[in-house]
């Protein structure tokens, strides 16, 4: 074959020229590395800077767009508070506080931006440029538990500090903890030892359950947490079904359900997902359902606003947990609300809440601690105990930096008032009754200095 | 016994769906040439058209909640109610089936549009370029839609009537745990009647003859003295139109959001593809065909066997026809095949 | 068979090392010149270049080469969890094992041609991406993606050292593979294969796969079995695709499964098509657009539009701004289609032609351009 040629073609004057190429890339000055940082300096020190930045990562193209730019508003305007500009929102309520209400430190705040996508690799791309072009001190925000995780590591690896967003998956403070990575959000296991005694009241403890669960981690955690709540109630798991995540169509994981015998079904669905699926299987007749005696129930354990906006009236009367809702009426949540309603228009969402009150949290800790210095601002978060944030006695655990606070179990309301007013609180559960020992998730959080 | 009659209609309602879905792609293919990625952005065009009809219908006078002091909340009462009392709840109730006849001009006209100022200077051009200008055009469309209706799924609730399922069990003396969605079995039913119509428009006018004579050999029909470029702008008009109602009538299925188009695109190419290139009959046949197989995959006594079967079920099927048969079901040699 | 311009391509060679090399001081202005960004223009370089290979030169058009990507990814974190944390063999290995299952795959889709081999190619890509999403946790962890932890075996490195209090990094013996060190280990890799796509393009290989893309039922009547010669191309651009893969791994050590959705693949495809398919250059222009874009305009909020119109009055920058706002940060995605729709329209070549349009403008004594997209004029050659 005439290919032949090609090889001895390749051969003399081919290696000079790559050899050339090495060549010149061997003198290529090394001195654009500036990444290192000796052992007391780290890395984006403000130093004598008049402004630090921080960062805020979210969802601003795909299926979470709108609590991505919904996290944003909460995000800017804890900056204005944090510089003392508006009404101060959370800074009137939280206690104890160090804020002063001139930046962090004495420095004005400043923020860049950036689109997670609500996928890993954009959202680590975004980090990185917000740590290696933008120098920002702390990062936060996202939308989904694989897109935690996955920045969570890469503030290990570099070094600076993320307050997570909304992630529910037990992984992000369990397996997968990390020591610059701090969640204020609740997680699946809450969702379930919240979510038991309720069950329990309303829907007896026979009753047959039917799980379909998104086939990816968060799913599997959830579905495993309450599985493990209902058993222990005294149902029986009839089935635990996986779907692919954005199927879309999930009528023929629905079918099935219908002869099952089952008399419960659980979605453990988040987002899309699960405003199709609930839609869909409402259109199945499975809410005006009598099976063994009981009428069918539909559980979603883990709800947000923007879901309930998304399925509409197929909501009403279904059960579920979230971390925060705008209508609670203490102190903190109202001045909360009053600050954002009155910025925007119309009432945070819990992504929002949880948002804003992980950038006050860092900025305080900042304070406490009189440094940016990592080690020690996290050593001040680790073990924290807040009050007057809209969740009641917060407390976050030094162990797995997981927040404890009480977990809110709503109900799709019957009968909205207005637009806004689709969850209704069925009970605040104490934060007693939703905690658990940190080991038995395992992980390990990691060094201080990196 | 009742579980395989349920997974057979679910199937066959699957099936349905993804033929009608493809029927818009495969007639643009097939006709003219042209890899139209912004085939999802029609089908969500369509869906939104239900959604600003719906909107328009339910424009409201808003009463303010006054318990509400920090932003302004309301409940809201439609004018149409107001206005027309019982009858306007009726109309806003049948807004989906209604917001057809809004949709049919709609679309044409989009389709129409479309084709004039864009597609029609890309027959002759080659397939990479017609998929970057389709995708440009699919990610405008998509994020005009977002920046007017949000990124969040909005809900579009059938008519009350057909809201619940059909026992149907009884119809056929099986169990009284067989029951379905009415919903879905008039989308099935709405399919069929578009299928057949667009096969008869095709069939049996002269019109579309032409068309279909253009699809085989377009300069012979081009030299007999016949206007084959508008004819093809027609197609693809009526390609949007389809497609669009198959848009409309889904987003009760679906709660219509901007990024559904790009979901259903990869299924759409692969409905198309499987059935063959340039055949109407196949693109059924494979919509069918995937839609019964993925159901029976999403069975548990299936996936026990093969774990993550239903994950992947419609692209093995992809892989074993077009391995099998050449062209898919029933492809023509020579179309796209370069 | 013409001639390759060896001059030309010494020249080409040349001043494209250069550029590459000196990324990080003409990127500064444009605030892209950061170890991340510059890593992924190198990365995704090596990718469409390699992609170009196939598309380019044969007009095979794969929607499926990011399951390549992706298995050179989850090799090369398997590599660094197990064997060490050094890339060398982490690389070698996604690029052998990633040829592997391009060969396999190639295989089985070159059997069509046209829009049913794109379909084929697809289908794989996304059974790839399902199951590696849902059933393969246990291999690539699913959603969350690969990820490196304390405790992994590591049993080359445990031979030297104990493992630390952290997680190790990684690096090139001894050179770090995070920030600027990084990116200039990736730009010498995509320096060289940039070579050796520029020797296959100008090979009786090159020349015989764009005869298939030119014609190929001529090629089969001339006594050409093609089949081989597709391989063999579809192989080589998988192994470039899981080189990419393994870089990726390598800068930034997590795998995820949505690098090898449809949409990954996707975007290689429009890379390559909005730089000018077939030609050298070409991708790496696309490269550069679509990841700029990505990272840089996405990014840009009213705060920094004001920054960047600073320059102007107030008054007109305070009407630009909001006029310009939709289209950057979260607008960034509509900017982007419009440039595609404009690119395709008004340079049907991609930004070569356009470049080659300028330079033609310049020089009046109309050279035959360096990259020409299809070698119309070529003939096969007869016999073996």
């Amino acid at each position: 074959m005439s290919d032949k040629k090609n090889s001895a073609g390749w051969s003399r004057r081919d290696i000079m020229k790559a050899a050339g190429a090495f060549s010149a890339a061997g003198t290529m000055p090394m001195f654009f590395s500036r990444g290192a940082w000796a052992a007391e300096s780290f890395r984006n020190d403000p130093g004598n800077s008049a402004t630090v930045k921080l960062g805020f990562n979210v969802p601003q193209t795909g299926a979470y767009a709108d609590e991505g730019a919904d996290e944003l508003r909460a995000f800017k305007l804890a900056v204005k508070h944090l510089n003392g500009e508006g009404d101060g929102g959370l800074m009137n309520t939280m206690k104890p506080l160090s804020l002063k209400g001139n930046g962090i430190l004495g420095k004005k705040v400043t923020y860049v931006t950036g689109d997670t996508q609500t996928k890993s690799d954009a959202a680590r791309a975004s980090a990185k440029r917000m740590i290696e072009k933008d120098g920002v001190l702390m990062f936060s925000g996202g939308s989904s538990s694989g897109v935690a995780i996955a920045v969570q590591s890469l503030a290990q690896e570099m070094g600076v500090i993320f307050m997570a967003g909304l992630t529910h998956s037990n992984d992000t403070t369990g397996k997968d903890k990390r020591r610059y990575g701090f969640r204020h959000f609740f997680n699946a296991k809450m969702s379930g030892a919240a979510l038991g005694p309720v069950l329990k009241k309303e829907m007896g403890t026979e009753r047959a359950a039917y799980h379909l669960t998104a086939d990816y981690t968060w799913g599997w955690t959830q579905e495993e947490s309450i599985k493990e709540t209902t058993e222990g109630l005294g149902w029986k798991t009839v089935k635990t079904v996986r779907t692919p995540v954005g199927a879309g169509d999930f009528s023929q994981y629905i079918t099935p359900i219908l002869n099952s015998g089952a008399d419960t079904l659980i979605l453990n669905h988040y987002g899309k997902d699960m405003i199709n699926s609930l839609t869909q299987a409402i259109q199945f007749g499975l809410k005006d359902k009598n099976v063994n005696g009981k009428t069918f129930e539909i559980i979603v354990p883990l709800y947000s606003r923007l879901m309930a906006q998304g399925a509409g009236k197929n909501l009403r009367g279904i059960l579920g947990t979230t971390n925060w809702n705008w209508a609670l009426k203490d102190a903190g949540s109202q001045a909360f609300v009053k600050s954002f309603g009155s910025e925007y228009g119309f009432p945070p969402s819990q992504a929002a809440h949880t948002c804003y009150v992980q950038t006050l949290l860092y900025a305080n800790a900042c304070e406490m601690a009189g440094t940016f210095y990592p080690p020690e601002v996290i050593k001040q978060l680790e073990g924290f105990k807040f009050d007057g944030m809209g969740n009641g006695k917060t407390e976050y655990r030094a162990e797995d930096h997981q927040c404890f606070k009480d977990v809110l179990v709503v109900r799709g309301n019957e009968n909205p008032t207005s637009q806004f007013d689709l969850l209704e609180i069925v009970q605040e559960v104490p934060r007693a009754q939703v905690e658990y020992d940190a080991k038995i998730f395992g992980g390990e959080l990691g060094p201080y200095k990196v | 016994m009742d579980a395989i009659f349920l997974q057979i209609l679910n199937g066959l309602d699957k099936g349905g769906a993804y033929a009608l879905i493809a029927l818009g792609l495969t007639l643009v293919f097939g006709t003219l040439g042209v890899v139209n990625f912004a085939h999802g952005a029609l089908f969500m065009l369509g869906a939104f058209c239900s959604v600003s009809f719906y909107k328009l219908l339910t424009l409201s006078k808003q009463v303010k909640d006054e318990s509400i002091t920090f932003f302004d909340a309301f409940k809201e009462q439609p004018y149409l109610e107001i206005w027309f009392g019982d009858y306007g709840t009726a109309i806003i109730d049948y807004a989906v089936p209604l917001s057809i006849l809004f949709a049919i001009p709609v679309m044409l006209l989009i389709g129409l549009i479309m084709e004039r100022g864009l597609i029609r200077h890309f027959y002759k051009r080659t397939h990479a370029e017609q998929i970057l200008v389709t995708f440009g055009l699919a990610i405008v469309l998509q994020e005009l839609i977002k920046s007017f209706f949000g990124a969040n799924p909005i809900p579009m609730p059938p008519p009350e009537i057909v809201s619940g399922s059909a026992p149907i069990g009884a119809l056929f003396g099986l169990g009284e745990s067989v029951v379905y969605p009415w919903w879905r079995l008039i989308y099935l039913a709405f399919s069929g009647i578009v299928i057949a119509a667009v096969f008869a428009f095709l069939n049996m006018t002269t019109y579309g003859m032409v068309v279909r004579a253009g699809m085989m050999d377009r300069e012979t029909v081009g030299l007999l003295g016949i206007d084959v470029e508008r004819r093809f702008t027609v197609v693809f008009g009526l390609a949007a139109v389809v497609t669009g109602l198959a848009g409309v009538m889904y987003a009760p299925i679906l709660p219509p959001d901007y990024h559904m188009g790009m979901d259903f695109l990869v299924l759409s190419f692969v409905v198309v593809v499987v059935g063959g290139m340039g055949s109407l009959g196949g693109a059924v046949a494979a919509g069918f065909l995937l839609g019964i197989l993925q159901s029976f995959a999403s069975m548990n006594e299936i996936k026990s066997i093969f774990p993550g079967i239903d994950q992947i079920i419609i692209y093995l099927v992809a892989v074993i026809i077009l391995l099998v048969r050449p062209r898919g079901l029933l492809g023509r040699e020579g179309v796209m095949e370069d | 068979m013409k001639a390759p311009t060896i001059k030309n391509d010494i020249l080409v060679m040349l001043i494209f090392s250069a550029v590459i090399l000196s990324m990080p001081i003409w990127l500064e202005p444009l605030g892209a010149s950061y170890p991340d960004l510059l890593q992924k223009f190198a990365i995704f370089g090596i990718f469409a270049v390699g992609y170009n290979i196939l598309f380019g030169l044969t007009g095979y058009l794969s929607f499926g080469h990011a399951a390549f990507l992706g298995v050179g990814s989850y090799t090369a974190v398997w590599s660094f969890k197990l064997l060490t944390m050094n890339i060398f063999p982490a690389i070698i290995f996604s690029v052998l094992l990633s040829g592997l299952f391009a060969l396999l795959i190639g295989f089985i889709t070159l059997r069509r041609s046209g829009i049913y081999f794109s379909i084929l190619t697809l289908a794989f890509a996304q059974m790839f991406y399902n199951l590696a999403y849902s059933v393969l946790t246990p291999i690539t962890n699913g959603e969350t993606g690969l990820q490196l932890a304390r405790t992994d075996p590591r049993v080359i490195d445990r031979l030297f050292s104990e493992a630390g209090e952290g997680l190790p990094s990684t690096d090139f013996f001894g050179l770090a593979m995070s920030g600027y060190s990084g990116f200039y280990v990736c730009a010498i890799i995509l320096i060289v294969a940039f070579f050796i796509s520029q020797r296959i393009f100008h090979s009786p290989f090159g020349i015989k796969l764009r005869a298939i893309k030119s014609n190929q039922t001529r090629m089969k009547y001339t006594g050409y079995s093609t089949r081989p010669y597709l391989l063999t191309a579809f192989v080589i651009s998988g192994m470039y695709a899981g080189l990419a893969g393994g870089l990726m791994a390598a800068t930034d050590p997590l795998a995820g499964a949505e690098r090898m959705q449809w949409t990954a693949s996707g975007e290689v495809v429009l890379m390559t098509i909005l730089g000018g398919v077939g030609t050298l250059i070409g991708p790496m222009l696309g490269v550069g657009i679509i990841k700029y874009f990505e990272n840089i305009f996405s990014a840009l909020n009213e705060q920094g539009l004001h920054q960047a119109y600073s320059f102007m009055p107030d008054w007109l920058s305070n009407i630009l701004v909001p006029m310009t706002s939709p289209f950057v940060g979260e607008g960034w995605h509509l900017t982007l289609g419009a440039l595609f729709v404009f690119i395709v329209v008004f340079l049907p070549g991609g930004i070569m032609e356009g470049i080659d349009m300028i330079k033609k403008l310049f020089s009046k004594k109309s050279s035959e351009p360096d990259f020409e997209p299809i070698e119309k004029k070529t003939t096969p050659e007869s016999g073996k």
